[in-house]
């Protein structure tokens, strides 16, 4: 945690996993930090949202950056009245919850200017090979290009989120790794996380490197 | 769990409607269905089909009539406000004898409504959907893998019956993911010789109309759609029982608010009350075996529902009023908790 960039977008491809580990990743890092802001900048999707999780941040003293109409029945794209503060103050470690795809990459754009001045931040690329419209390196190498030219922004990295949500079994977490260093490889990037449900966390650790324990959000 | 993906409900239905051989979708967003729509954008340019956002629900639909007169399969989808838009043409449709599947992804209502999730479309749904004498065959899933083997369902009965076959989903169903498993063996499209297809200077033509001028031959049209119904009812209700067996309350609701249900009938078990449920797959038909055995059987019965109380109805009509049935909902777009409905199996279990 401690080596993360002051600014660190979660992007990738809708439904790849974004918001759950925009939430444990702010979780964590404000164990370590002071001032830790999660930004909600999803204008894609209604449901499930990192609003929802608002009880948690209380709890744990993280700032929530969100649209306050997320989560209600006002049904249109919108972004935080406090969205300026991802780049204007500098005092927080941010954590950025892109919305899905290229479309939802959009809201990052008037950002980007002041995020390449500061220079201090990562753009994460999140993959789940289990996901069917991004289940091979081409398709999802296709996705990431849309993501940074409607962001106009580059990936730094990319986080290895691949999972049947509670279904997901280790021999999944493990036949993903190559289809991640792939895309990897082809980007010209590192694999910065390889994400894994927290049960899973302690019998696979020697064996994956960067390995990040998640806990499972939403269920009905 | 090699082949499995894991999904929206939403993509699941636009995936399976493709699996299950329609290559022709019509639509226009709205949320909580527009992934549907989405989905079907990006795959059907893949595959050679039509993906096509109409300038309005109505239009949608009505292309749906048309490419299935034609004979093929195709699919519409939006959610409760664009359904009641939809709902002459899907009228049309069954006086046309037409297959085609809609898909309704509800929310809160009435009027414009909320985005959350409801089931409050359920009259609609099963008790026509539009003017005249008609029924929908309406299935209701209660999983991502559902969504999307009751989708090829749908499609199946729909060509079978010569009817239009409604998936009567919710938002949460549209919008969660989870694993699902998408080699389906489909039965192929029957002959459809009555299909708008071209002559080929063999045959008359074929008309497609739900207009008729004269009312002796329509009233002969609707007796003879209903004797189709009939068969419906006979052979194709579905409907899941879970911890029945020696039940004394029994609990019954579909799709998402089976999902909350079924939770709270195990947390009823672990206290020692003996309480079953029955979930409809099918809500039209209505399975009305189960329910005339269990009102034999139990003392009470609660239907859970994300509306102010319309399958509750159809629940009363099958057990015949023989046992008391109270609802316990939530509407509005809100959903009840475990804890509300083990609060109400409690209260009954107690014998209040």
């Amino acid at each position: 945690m401690k080596n993360l960039k002051r600014i660190t977008i979660i992007s990738g491809h809708y439904g790849s996993g974004k918001t759950n580990i925009a939430v444990n990743l702010s979780i964590d890092l404000k164990k370590e930090f002071d001032k830790v802001a999660v930004a909600d900048l999803d204008i894609v999707n209604p449901y499930f949202r990192t609003k929802d999780s608002i009880l948690e941040f209380k709890k744990n003293g993280i700032r929530l950056i969100s649209s306050e109409y997320a989560g209600t029945n006002v049904d249109i794209p919108a972004l935080p009245q406090e969205m300026y503060a991802i780049t204007d103050d500098r005092s927080y470690k941010m954590i950025v919850d892109l919305g899905g795809d290229d479309r939802g990459a959009l809201a990052l754009g008037r950002l980007t200017p002041k995020i390449k001045e500061e220079n201090d931040y990562d753009m994460l690329l999140v993959v789940n090979r289990f996901r069917p419209l991004t289940p091979d390196l081409e398709t999802t190498v296709t996705v990431a290009r849309e993501i940074e030219e409607a962001g106009k922004l580059k990936f730094t990295g990319v986080i290895n989120n691949s999972n049947l949500g509670e279904f997901t079994t280790k021999e999944d977490i493990l036949s993903s790794l190559s289809y991640a260093e792939e895309i990897a490889k082809a980007m010209e990037i590192p694999v910065v996380l390889t994400t894994v449900k927290r049960e899973f966390y302690g019998e696979l650790k020697g064996k994956i490197k960067n390995l990040y324990p998640l806990d499972l959000q939403a269920k009905i | 769990m090699a082949n499995k993906v894991l999904m929206k409900g939403n993509e699941a239905i636009a995936e399976a409607a493709i699996k299950a051989g329609c290559m022709h979708y019509f639509g226009y967003p709205i949320t909580p269905q527009t992934e549907i729509a989405a989905y079907m954008a990006k795959r059907m340019p893949k595959i050679g089909g039509t993906f096509l956002q109409a300038e309005s629900e109505i239009a949608a639909i009505n292309m749906v009539y048309g490419v299935s007169a034609a004979g093929y399969r195709v699919m519409t989808s939006s959610s409760s406000p664009g359904i009641s838009l939809k709902s002459e043409g899907i009228s049309y449709l069954a006086g046309a004898d037409l297959p085609a599947v809609i898909i309704n992804v509800q929310r809160g209502g009435p009027g414009l409504g909320g985005i959350q999730p409801s089931q409050s479309d359920y009259f609609q749904a099963t008790k026509g959907g539009g003017h005249g004498d008609f029924h929908l065959i309406v299935l209701a899933p209660g999983s991502v893998q559902e969504m999307a083997s009751l989708t090829v369902k749908g499609f199946e009965l729909a060509d079978k019956y010569r009817m239009p076959a409604m998936i009567l989903a919710d938002g949460t169903m549209g919008q969660m993911m989870e694993p699902v498993e998408l080699d389906f063996d489909v039965a192929p499209a029957p002959e459809k010789p009555w299909a708008t297809n071209g002559t080929k200077m063999q045959r008359k033509h074929n008309i497609v109309n739900s207009l008729s001028l004269i009312p002796e031959e329509l009233e002969k049209f609707n007796f003879k759609r209903f004797e189709r119904y009939k068969l419906v009812e006979e052979n194709e209700a579905m409907y899941e029982e879970y911890k029945t067996e020696d039940a004394d309350i029994l609990v019954t609701a579909y799709g998402i608010a089976s999902r909350v249900t079924k939770n709270a009938v195990d947390e009823a078990r672990k206290k020692g009350i003996k309480v079953g449920l029955i979930r409809p797959i099918t809500v039209w038909p209505f399975p009305k075996k189960p329910f005339e055995k269990m009102a034999e059987k139990v003392k009470h019965i609660v239907c859970v529902e994300l509306s102010m109380g319309q399958m509750i109805e159809d629940v009363k009509l099958a057990v015949s009023c023989k046992v008391p049935v109270t609802l316990c909902n939530r509407a509005g777009g809100m959903i009840p908790s475990t804890e509300q409905i083990l609060a109400e199996i409690e209260k009954y279990a107690k014998g209040e």
